[in-house]
């Protein structure tokens, strides 16, 4: 991930996130119930948790997509509800289903950012949009429109849109999920890479147990909304949690009782 | 209580969508692209459709009007009734019915689907105000093309309604004879004010759409459910700010 072109102003500076005593309500339902997390600057930290217990929610309200219930979040000394924040703050976000924007091509998904913010001429966009293309081996989707792609690609190409964002924080939803095996290890090496490269502050919200342990710093499990256990992934390796044993090293028991129902309807 | 409340939230929302947009006026210079592809998709992909329903309206006013003032000796006077009749009410009010089936629900389904497949959440991420890319340029653009739509409308209607006079045997007005009364009882103001009313139609009419759209939540019926209220509440505006407009302008 060598770069010959000059960097973003934005590059080098890096945020923590704290989140204090953050709930959410969606109606009567609570999604989040009294957060609290500490990310700091330079930081890779990985939330997981089973599908519904909040991570998604919670990255929206550090992305300051959501507004909370009660509590709040701060990037560095910033409120991240503040729209001014993103004034401050570089922030970018890989959507989980990748957001691409379907009526510009994956080229033009890319540039959208430096275009609008003016921040290099024409070359200069160019040279980072296919950077950012051949680190992700989409060359040849350059052309292409998002409903010509598939779900892996659109996931590789949300990634890439964010690099050429040049973040200070950089907040990935899912990163792995639909992609093959051999493309989440090069996902996993691109946020390793990025966060050495470029200090950036990395949140990576999800189910890939190998992606948080491999290049986590420090992991937080969530379930019902609310935060279970934080730790070193050395931590999480033999939790002493069965709720969060079971989610990180589930067993596959095929006797389980649950199964002779079904087995019962078959017959 | 509740459906007021709905009421003038959304009446409440669309004004500071209106507020927020205006901040980024300025920006119109830089987005001349994106100005000219809404020109391209409210006024040229209009066109057609304007041209071909205006010249109808205009041929069976007159053919109606013919038909009637034939009874009084008044028939000299047709022109003149479609003449102000497109100008005042007909041409800026039904292009604006167009823009709103058109145009406004295609502008509908456009933002909401943004919204449902988080590319607004994305925009939003990205630092770039969906006001400055997405509502700005498309209000620019309406206010260019509603009185241009709106005259072409009002031409149509007019050779339409002439050409229906001439040719139609109980009638018989020459055209010559038509457009003298036409020009004779017409005023500049009266094609002014039907142009004001075409801008101020237009402009409604898009931002209505775009507020409807951007807060779009939910999944894809939804966006279907936004379109239609969208053009249902355009609909109902244009004829509820047409009445106002007009008392104001009499």
């Amino acid at each position: 991930m060598s770069s010959t072109y000059t960097a973003s102003p934005f590059v080098g500076k890096t945020f923590g996130v704290t989140v204090s005593h953050l709930t959410k309500q969606f109606g009567r339902s609570t999604v989040l119930k009294d957060i609290n997390l500490e990310v700091r600057p330079g930081e890779i930290f990985a939330i997981m948790g089973p599908s519904g217990s909040g991570k998604s929610v919670l990255l929206k309200h550090i992305a300051g997509l959501e507004t909370a219930t009660s509590g709040e979040v701060r990037i560095g000394e910033y409120d991240a509800a503040d729209p001014a924040t993103r004034d401050k703050v570089h922030l970018a976000l890989v959507f989980q289903a990748g957001a691409l924007f379907n009526s510009l091509s994956v080229y033009d998904n890319l540039a959208l950012y430096p275009r609008e913010h003016r921040l290099y001429d024409e070359a200069g966009i160019r040279e980072r949009v296919m950077h950012a293309l051949s680190i992700l081996s989409l060359e040849k989707a350059v052309k292409k429109f998002p409903s010509e792609l598939s779900g892996g690609m659109k996931k590789r190409v949300a990634i890439a849109r964010a690099l050429v964002m040049e973040p200070q924080l950089l907040l990935y939803d899912e990163p792995t999920s639909e992609l093959d095996p051999v493309m989440s290890a090069t996902i996993s090496e691109i946020i390793a890479t990025l966060r050495e490269q470029t200090a950036v502050t990395s949140i990576v919200v999800t189910h890939d147990r190998s992606l948080a342990m491999s290049i986590a710093d420090r992991m937080a499990f969530i379930m019902e909304g609310k935060i279970r256990a934080t730790g070193t992934p050395a931590d999480f390796k033999q939790p002493s949690d069965p709720v969060i044993a079971n989610f990180l090293h589930p067993v596959v028991d095929l006797k389980n009782p649950r199964f002779k129902q079904l087995e019962h309807n078959y017959e | 209580m509740k459906y007021l409340s709905a009421v003038l939230g959304h009446i409440g929302g669309t004004v500071l969508l209106l507020v927020r947009s205006l901040k980024y006026v300025g920006t119109l210079p830089h987005q001349f692209p994106r100005f000219i592809e809404q020109c391209y998709l409210i006024g040229y992909t209009t066109l057609p459709i304007v041209t071909i329903l205006s010249f109808f309206i205009g041929s069976v006013l007159a053919l109606q009007s013919g038909y009637s003032m034939e009874n009084f000796g008044a028939k000299q006077f047709i022109g003149t009734l479609v003449g102000l009749s497109m100008a005042r009410e007909l041409g800026p009010m039904m292009v604006a019915i167009l823009v709103a089936g058109r145009v406004g629900s295609a502008i509908t389904a456009e933002l909401a689907s943004m919204q449902v497949y988080q590319e607004i959440d994305a925009l939003e991420t990205m630092n770039i105000p969906p006001e400055r890319m997405l509502v700005m340029p498309r209000l620019a653009a309406i206010l260019c093309m509603m009185p241009v739509l709106a005259i072409i409308a009002n031409l149509c209607g007019w050779y339409g309604g002439a050409l229906v006079c001439q040719y139609t045997h109980f009638i018989s007005v020459d055209s010559q004879a038509y457009f003298a009364a036409l020009k004779r009882f017409m005023e500049p103001k009266d094609i002014i004010d039907g142009l004001i009313k075409a801008e101020v139609f237009g402009f409604v009419i898009v931002l209505v759409c775009c507020y409807t759209g951007l807060s779009t939540r939910g999944g894809p019926r939804e966006i279907g459910a936004s379109v239609t209220k969208a053009v249902v509440s355009s609909l109902i505006l244009i004829l509820v700010l047409d009445y106002f407009v007009t008392k104001i302008q009499l």
